[in-house]
């Protein structure tokens, strides 16, 4: 159970929610209100104040690495620091594994990376997170950039995660995306978290 | 020693090169008779009066205004460092991490020179000390500025792929591992390329200066590669200070990567 009290950041006022394992919270509202600032918070990623805890663990007694590999942000832009795809990955024949649930061919991994569309950077950065196999979640517009045929492959993956018991909160601006995957809704509006009806 | 003395006709002669450029600049419409003429004067004033102090400190042989002259140099050149960066960190940082640096560079590596090298009597002597540390701090100080240069600059850059590595679970060390090796080689590169050019292309200032004054060319030769040794020790101490504390304060204990640290890059005209 990931549990945020009270968080805050500058552009972002206290928030407090709860996310069990398996469960997937949509987390909407306008561009610029806020999301991916909630989400860097919650992974650590930029000063905040609040507590946050994972089954009764606060975050401060957790190493930042350990913590954020235990709750994943994967952020809207990848970046990537090697010019070869298959060098971001550090076990590659779980990597290999991974690929063609995403739609992605065997030989990706010899790749150059300035070779790479949009889209394959956004799957090839979902499979580097999935592969640390994390606790939670956190999703940043997992398929702003994905044809209809790939979102379906990557809401795919999304769903096993759950079930196998990973939570995960994810934004989205698309109100059925929210509605096939999540059970709850978030909402950011100006910088403040509230829930609504899904 | 065959030293010959210039009077003040000499000079003026020479500084008749000046209004030739001058002339030229008008010709050519250049406008750079005004900037020419402003910058001539203040080299003037500026060693007149460099002389002087230089004069009176030798004869005075105070180890405390040896000391206090020291620190404006190293102040002055870490405002020199500061000011061709096109981005800088905010409040003290800006101005201490350069400085601080070079303060320990500069220090050490010209007490350890004084010490057991050079030898003067007493070791802090004016004549000897301050001419080391200023050719030191010079080298340093372009070193510095290159290296916090790039590494501020890279870690913008790479914003995207620092932060990757970081949400990944890498440690801060890891995630600006590509960033810190870039700029400290960037900072001591020019250092080694003037070791092999040194000889070949020119004959270094210090050299050609000793060797107008009379000293044996092979003295002289002793005395500029002491002085070079010197200079990459001073610039490694220094690049690596300045890229390693800039490095600290670019992250924190919770391995995050704190652009908001840094001022918006300088307006590139």
């Amino acid at each position: 159970m990931l549990h945020i009290d009270n968080l805050s950041r500058p552009g972002l006022k206290p928030a407090s929610f709860t996310l069990k394992g398996g469960e997937c919270i949509a987390l909407g509202g306008p561009s610029g209100a806020g999301k991916s600032l909630l989400l860097r918070a919650i992974a650590d990623l930029d000063p905040n104040d609040g507590r946050v805890e994972i089954d009764g663990t606060s975050r401060r007694s957790i190493p930042a690495p350990q913590w954020r590999r235990m709750v994943c942000y994967l952020s809207a832009e990848s970046g990537w620091w090697r010019d070869r795809v298959g060098d971001h990955f550090t076990e590659t024949d779980a990597a290999l594994a991974l690929l063609p649930d995403l739609g992605l061919a065997p030989d990706t991994l010899d790749w150059q990376v300035s070779r790479l569309s949009t889209g394959e950077r956004q799957r090839l950065a979902l499979a580097r997170v999935l592969l640390l196999k994390p606790r939670f979640l956190l999703l940043d517009e997992p398929t702003a950039n994905l044809d209809p045929e790939s979102t379906e492959r990557v809401e795919g993956l999304i769903k096993d995660r759950l079930k196998d018991g990973v939570g995960i909160l994810l934004t989205t601006h698309l109100a059925a995306q929210a509605r096939r995957l999540a059970t709850r809704q978030l909402m950011v509006e100006g910088g403040s978290l509230s829930e609504v009806a899904l | 020693m065959s030293f010959i003395s210039l009077g003040p006709l000499d000079i003026a002669i020479a500084a008749l090169l000046l209004v030739l450029n001058a002339v030229f600049s008008m010709i050519m419409r250049l406008n750079l008779e005004k900037r020419m003429a402003v910058a001539a004067a203040r080299m003037v004033v500026q060693l007149v009066l460099m002389g002087l102090v230089l004069k009176t400190l030798f004869d005075l042989a105070s180890p405390f205004l040896t000391a206090g002259v020291a620190v404006f140099m190293v102040l002055f050149a870490g405002r020199e460092a500061m000011a061709r960066q096109t981005r800088t960190f905010t409040g003290w940082w800006s101005y201490g991490l350069g400085t601080t640096s070079m303060l320990i560079a500069g220090a050490v590596v010209t007490i350890f020179a004084l010490t057991t090298q050079v030898r003067p009597d007493p070791w802090y002597e004016a004549r000897v000390a301050l001419p080391l540390l200023g050719m030191i701090l010079g080298n340093t100080m372009n070193g510095i500025a290159l290296g916090i240069d790039r590494l501020l600059n890279g870690a913008a850059r790479e914003r995207l792929a620092i932060e990757s590595r970081l949400a990944l679970g890498h440690d801060k060390a890891q995630a600006f591992g590509g960033v810190v090796r870039e700029a400290l080689r960037s900072g001591m590169i020019p250092t080694i390329n003037a070791m092999s050019a040194v000889g070949l292309v020119s004959i270094p200032g210090m050299m050609t200066g000793q060797i107008l004054a009379g000293i044996e060319p092979m003295e002289a030769v002793k005395y500029q590669l002491l002085i070079m040794f010197l200079i990459a020790g001073g610039t490694a101490l220094g690049v690596m200070g300045a890229v390693l504390g800039g490095v600290r304060r670019l992250s924190d204990d919770r391995h995050r990567l704190r652009l908001d640290r840094l001022t918006p890059e300088k307006g590139k005209a």
